[in-house]
């Protein structure tokens, strides 16, 4: 009895002090890998900052609005406006198509089609999902580009003769257009993964009482689960449009690579630059320290253009309900 | 009319028509109580277990029936069997026939989505559009069918409420999120959601199951009320809830309807000794 209650005693004691221990290293584990995103945010801002000063210094804020770019020593002259245009009008080619395609994809996984269609699907989704992106650049160059050359570009042009600015232009297939396209379904699978984990977590609960007020499937997922999980799909849109603006080899292999005035987009069928194809064409090659320093601003743009992207879509889903005109007179 | 039918009725059994007048003749023989939902050899399934099997009930109009019975006993899925709700389950189908108003809501033409329509469903849980505010949820249903005019829509959302007692509760805060009330209120608003389509039926499927007694006790009362106008079939696994707002009870166990009669009766003397074994808490 007594070596009972004494081994009794040794224990707890143990007990209390290791729990201790145990409770301090857990917090130091999650605090310091909450701390390094911190960090990284940091240490990223840092030496963009740092290594764009050059640039700014020799060009002011015009770097961003002007549109040479001349590397030759003595006549250096850099801007960034063409490659922030085609970053935009890539990206925005590719969520104008890949958004609505993943959604549609999503709801027809979480919603209509039954578990044994739907599971292996899902499957399928996340493993293109993991295709790494240099595998569909290569493909877009050496088979897709001529498909939308031939059956897009060429027909288009056929008919409107360039006289519709948005489609004029002799078709070419290493294009803006080619790139939004690619740079789409890249994305489709990512955004269609998350809208579809992000739609589960609506509770059937939600979905009945819409049917229960007559709601067809489709009215259904509009009135009952897209609003339920809207900040999620939005999330998940940002998650592949952040993804689009930053791709870097995919677009480098498919959009034309134009340096100067001349990669200001003037039709979606022109050849174009984006930001980070630009600085993964030159890098290597950089002739000075102004260039080099041109080409870590870029870099510097791209994370303004992100963040501010996110900030936007942040504030958009934030919205508060709307109220609607019938209760406000009451 | 009521003459003529009986006339018809006589003319076509006499021709041997039998089968095709059957719904008429039905009709007119049980004239004296009128049968607003007619259940008849009803299955309901998932995947390949069968879950309620042939059952037969006729409710009557503007008039509360209780389902009753202990977990698992179908009555949820029979109810759920009667606007078609069933069948969204994956896997789940159901065959019979169910008689609304003389129509076969089970017949080839019928297109599940407008069935319901017209017979309206509360949940266990109050589900409220999260997202929508009070006025909203409650025009959810008329603006989902396409109503546009914002006058009829105030009309329709202050009566629907006022008929789900929460009128003078939330008079004021109309357009207020509806998962800022409390949860019976939130019950009501479901009420009132489903009272704005203006059903004939409303299916209840234990409506105060997530709610406190004093929450519970305002939903009964409001099923009382509104049997004047709706004919109200709800699922409730109490049985004093049953014997509080039923005029008909239906026992149920492990998928067969075991009885159905007058509230009265299933309570204070069932022929079957199963119900009396139920109805005195012997299991369950």
């Amino acid at each position: 009895m007594t070596s009972n209650s004494k081994n009794h005693r040794n224990i707890s004691s143990l007990f209390v002090m290791r729990k201790k221990r145990g409770d301090r290293l857990f917090y130091g584990l999650v605090i310091g890998a909450a701390g390094y995103t911190l960090l990284m945010v940091a240490l990223v801002a840092f030496s963009v900052t740092r290594g764009s000063i050059d640039i700014f210094s020799a060009e002011g804020i015009g770097f961003v609005f002007q549109s040479n770019w001349n590397a030759v020593e003595g006549r250096e002259s850099f801007g960034a406006f063409p490659y922030i245009i085609g970053t935009l009008l890539s990206s925005a080619i590719a969520m104008a198509i890949g958004v609505p395609i993943s959604l549609a994809i999503a709801i027809f996984i979480s919603e209509i089609a039954p578990p044994r269609i739907g599971t292996p699907l899902s499957f399928i989704t996340e493993l293109l999902a993991a295709v790494p992106s240099i595998i569909y650049g290569l493909w877009a160059l050496f088979v897709f580009r001529f498909w939308v050359r031939d059956l897009i570009e060429k027909p288009l042009y056929d008919v409107f003769h360039g006289s519709i600015p948005f489609f004029a232009k002799t078709p070419f297939g290493l294009d803006i257009f080619t790139a939004g396209i690619v740079l789409a379904i890249m994305i489709i699978p990512i955004i269609s993964s998350i809208c579809r984990e992000v739609m589960r977590v609506v509770p059937d609960s939600q979905r009945e009482a819409a049917y229960s007020l007559g709601a067809t499937r489709w009215e259904t997922v509009r009135m009952a689960v897209f609003p339920y999980v809207k900040s999620g799909l939005v999330g998940a849109a940002m998650l592949g449009l952040g993804r689009a603006v930053g791709e870097t080899i995919l677009v480098t292999m498919v959009i034309g690579n134009v340096i100067g005035p001349g990669a200001i987009p003037t039709s979606i069928f022109s050849q174009g630059q984006t930001l980070a194809s630009l600085v993964a064409n030159e890098f290597n090659e950089a002739s000075s320290d102004l260039h080099l320093s041109a080409l870590i601003a870029l870099g510097a743009i791209l994370l303004v253009l992100t963040m501010g992207i996110n900030i936007v879509a942040r504030l958009l889903v934030k919205k508060k309900i709307k109220v609607s005109s019938g209760a406000k007179s009451q | 009319m009521a003459i003529e039918e009986t006339f018809d009725a006589k003319e076509s059994m006499t021709e041997g028509h039998s089968l095709t007048r059957e719904p008429r003749i039905n009709e007119t023989a049980e004239s004296t109580e009128r049968f607003k939902v007619r259940i008849e050899n009803v299955n309901g399934w998932y995947g390949s277990k069968r879950a309620i099997k042939d059952v037969n009930l006729n409710v009557r109009e503007k008039t509360v029936t209780a389902f009753i019975g202990p977990s698992g006993c179908g009555k949820t899925t029979l109810l759920r069997c009667l606007n078609r709700m069933h069948e969204m389950t994956p896997g789940a189908h159901a065959d019979g026939r169910v008689v609304v108003d003389g129509i076969d809501i089970y017949g080839k033409s019928i297109d599940p989505v407008v069935i319901r329509r017209r017979i309206g469903m509360v949940f266990q849980k109050p589900n409220p559009f999260p997202t929508m505010s009070i006025f909203d949820n409650v025009a959810a249903g008329l603006r989902l069918n396409g109503m546009r005019n914002k006058t009829i829509i105030r009309e329709i959302v202050e009566e629907s409420l006022k008929n789900a007692a929460l009128w003078e509760e939330v008079k004021n805060e109309l357009e207020k999120p509806g998962m800022s009330l409390s949860g019976g209120q939130q019950q009501r608003l479901c009420i009132a959601r489903a009272l704005a389509m203006q059903p004939e039926v409303l299916l209840m499927d234990e409506p105060t199951s997530s709610l406190d007694p004093i929450g519970s006790s305002k939903i009964e009362e409001l099923v009382r009320t509104l049997k004047d106008s709706v004919t109200i079939i709800i699922v409730t696994h109490n049985m004093q809830q049953a014997a509080r707002v039923s005029d008909f009870t239906a026992f149920m166990y492990l998928g067969d309807l075991i009885e159905y009669g007058s509230t009265n009766q299933i309570f204070m003397k069932p022929e079957k000794e199963l119900t009396e074994r139920y109805i005195s808490g012997k299991f369950g």
